[in-house]
């Protein structure tokens, strides 16, 4: 019954091989096994979103995802989107816009929004909080995150609009 | 939280899934976006020996909309319904239901084919289901068989599908008239304390045709025809929806929880229900 199996991700670009239980959770994967702990686990209980990775183009909750159902993905977390120097939009406008404050929740936020921004990369402030309503911050009563989002966007659509 | 460990399978053809089933009987479970499934097993409140991945199974997947009607494949996600015009267009209600289901990264894991066979009073989408009339088609060794939304739930986590069988699509005519989809709930990503699922027609100023659902009112979603009878042939003045009102809380069973005492989830119904009555003739 618990017989290893063989797993692939790629996970921010790179090809990873491991075994690992079926029941073995994403997030425990990623963490424990590949050393990456940007996402974090806050409730595991699909509640507070801290976990939050892209997988195969979608924003999830890793804690309810069973590494036996990643096998062949592509996953991103917050270290493919930024690194110490060089940063993402994101992570400048958290930075600028004091969009943190213990930091827990940031990796899984920042992961998230960088999926709502790819798929609507002019959102309202309404919009920007239904996007980020499965993320729970405990700390910045979320306008400074609300903030940091709002402006990360129309800085990349004016780097948009000046490429073109 | 380590669920019971379990032997993984993700077969590529609905032949492999059925044969597993037959192979694991109750012992196995299939799993789609598994955002019901993973917590339960996470808490051990279910244990699942055969855990069934149907994720490489193209055909449960996709939406397709013509003369016939309207047919969801079971792997269809929320947030596949969600960005789908074309359904927005046919069916509103259910893009309105949809995005009042949990949070955006459930949506994106979460089928309405794991929606609707769980069997969780809780969920949105069967009351929805028996709302539209919807026909869930199950595949099992014995090929296909068709069952109403309104006959398939039994209690609590009981319905008509057999251990060997699987809901693999929805089919319903595309609904006409007003709609509305009306959910109260603690706070995004909970279930609801009461919701209503409405669609109305009016002809002459009048109700012509009206279909009601409520959910996590009884240990089953209700489809109450009283309720919608003491519409038809009104104004849908308040009268109308006082009378309508009574007659919904006449056939919900709600239990206290922590959502509230029965007398206050009785009251949450009612205002849910008249909202959504209102809504859904206003645009009617």
């Amino acid at each position: 019954m618990s017989n290893k199996m063989h797993v692939k991700l790629n996970v921010n670009g790179e090809d990873h091989e491991f075994l690992a239980e079926p029941r073995e959770l994403l997030i425990y994967a990623l963490r424990e096994k590949l050393n990456i702990t940007g996402p974090h686990v806050g409730c595991e209980t699909t509640h507070c979103g801290a976990c939050t990775v892209t997988m195969n183009g979608k924003s999830v909750k890793s804690c309810t995802v069973f590494v036996a159902q990643a096998n062949g993905a592509e996953v991103t977390t917050i270290e493919g989107l930024g690194q110490p120097d060089a940063l993402h939009v994101l992570q400048e406008n958290f930075k600028e816009h004091h969009g943190l404050q213990c930091g827990f929740c940031t990796p899984g936020m920042i992961t998230r929004a960088a999926k709502l921004l790819e798929e609507n990369p002019n959102p309202t402030e309404e919009e920007v909080r239904f996007g980020i309503s499965g993320n729970i911050c405990r700390c910045t009563g979320y306008q400074n995150i609300v903030k940091s989002i709002l402006s990360a966007a129309s800085e990349l659509n004016s780097a948009k609009e000046a490429a073109q | 939280m380590i669920p019971a460990a379990f032997e993984y399978y993700r077969p590529a053809s609905m032949e492999g899934v059925i044969a597993l089933l037959e192979e694991h009987g109750d012992e196995a479970r299939v799993i789609a976006g598994g955002h019901s499934l993973i917590p339960m097993m996470k808490l051990r409140m279910a244990e699942v020996a055969h855990l069934i991945d149907l994720q490489d199974i193209a055909s449960l997947s996709g939406i397709t909309i013509d003369s016939d009607g309207i047919r969801l494949g079971a792997m269809t996600t929320q947030h596949d319904i969600i960005g789908s015009a074309a359904l927005t267009a046919a069916a509103p209600i259910i893009k309105e239901a949809a995005l009042q289901i949990a949070d955006p990264q459930v949506r994106y894991m979460g089928t309405v084919g794991g929606n609707v066979a769980n069997g969780d009073p809780g969920n949105d989408m069967p009351g929805l289901m028996q709302c539209l009339d919807a026909q869930f088609h199950l595949l099992g060794p014995d090929g296909e068989r068709v069952v109403a939304a309104r006959d398939f739930y039994e209690a609590a986590y009981m319905t008509d599908r057999e251990d060997e069988e699987v809901l693999v699509e929805i089919t319903f005519a595309a609904p006409t008239g007003g709609y509305a989809y009306e959910k109260q709930k603690r706070k995004i990503g909970d279930y609801a304390t009461a919701a209503a699922a409405v669609q109305m027609s009016k002809v002459d100023g009048k109700v012509a045709t009206a279909s009601i659902a409520m959910t996590n009112l009884s240990d089953t979603p209700i489809w109450s025809e009283e309720t919608a009878e003491a519409l038809i042939g009104t104004t849908c003045d308040d009268a109308a929806i006082k009378s309508a009102i009574a007659a919904m809380l006449g056939d919900i069973d709600p239990t206290e929880d922590n959502r509230g005492p029965i007398a206050f989830k009785c009251h949450a119904a009612g205002i849910v229900l008249g909202r959504a009555i209102k809504r859904a003739w206003s645009r009617a």
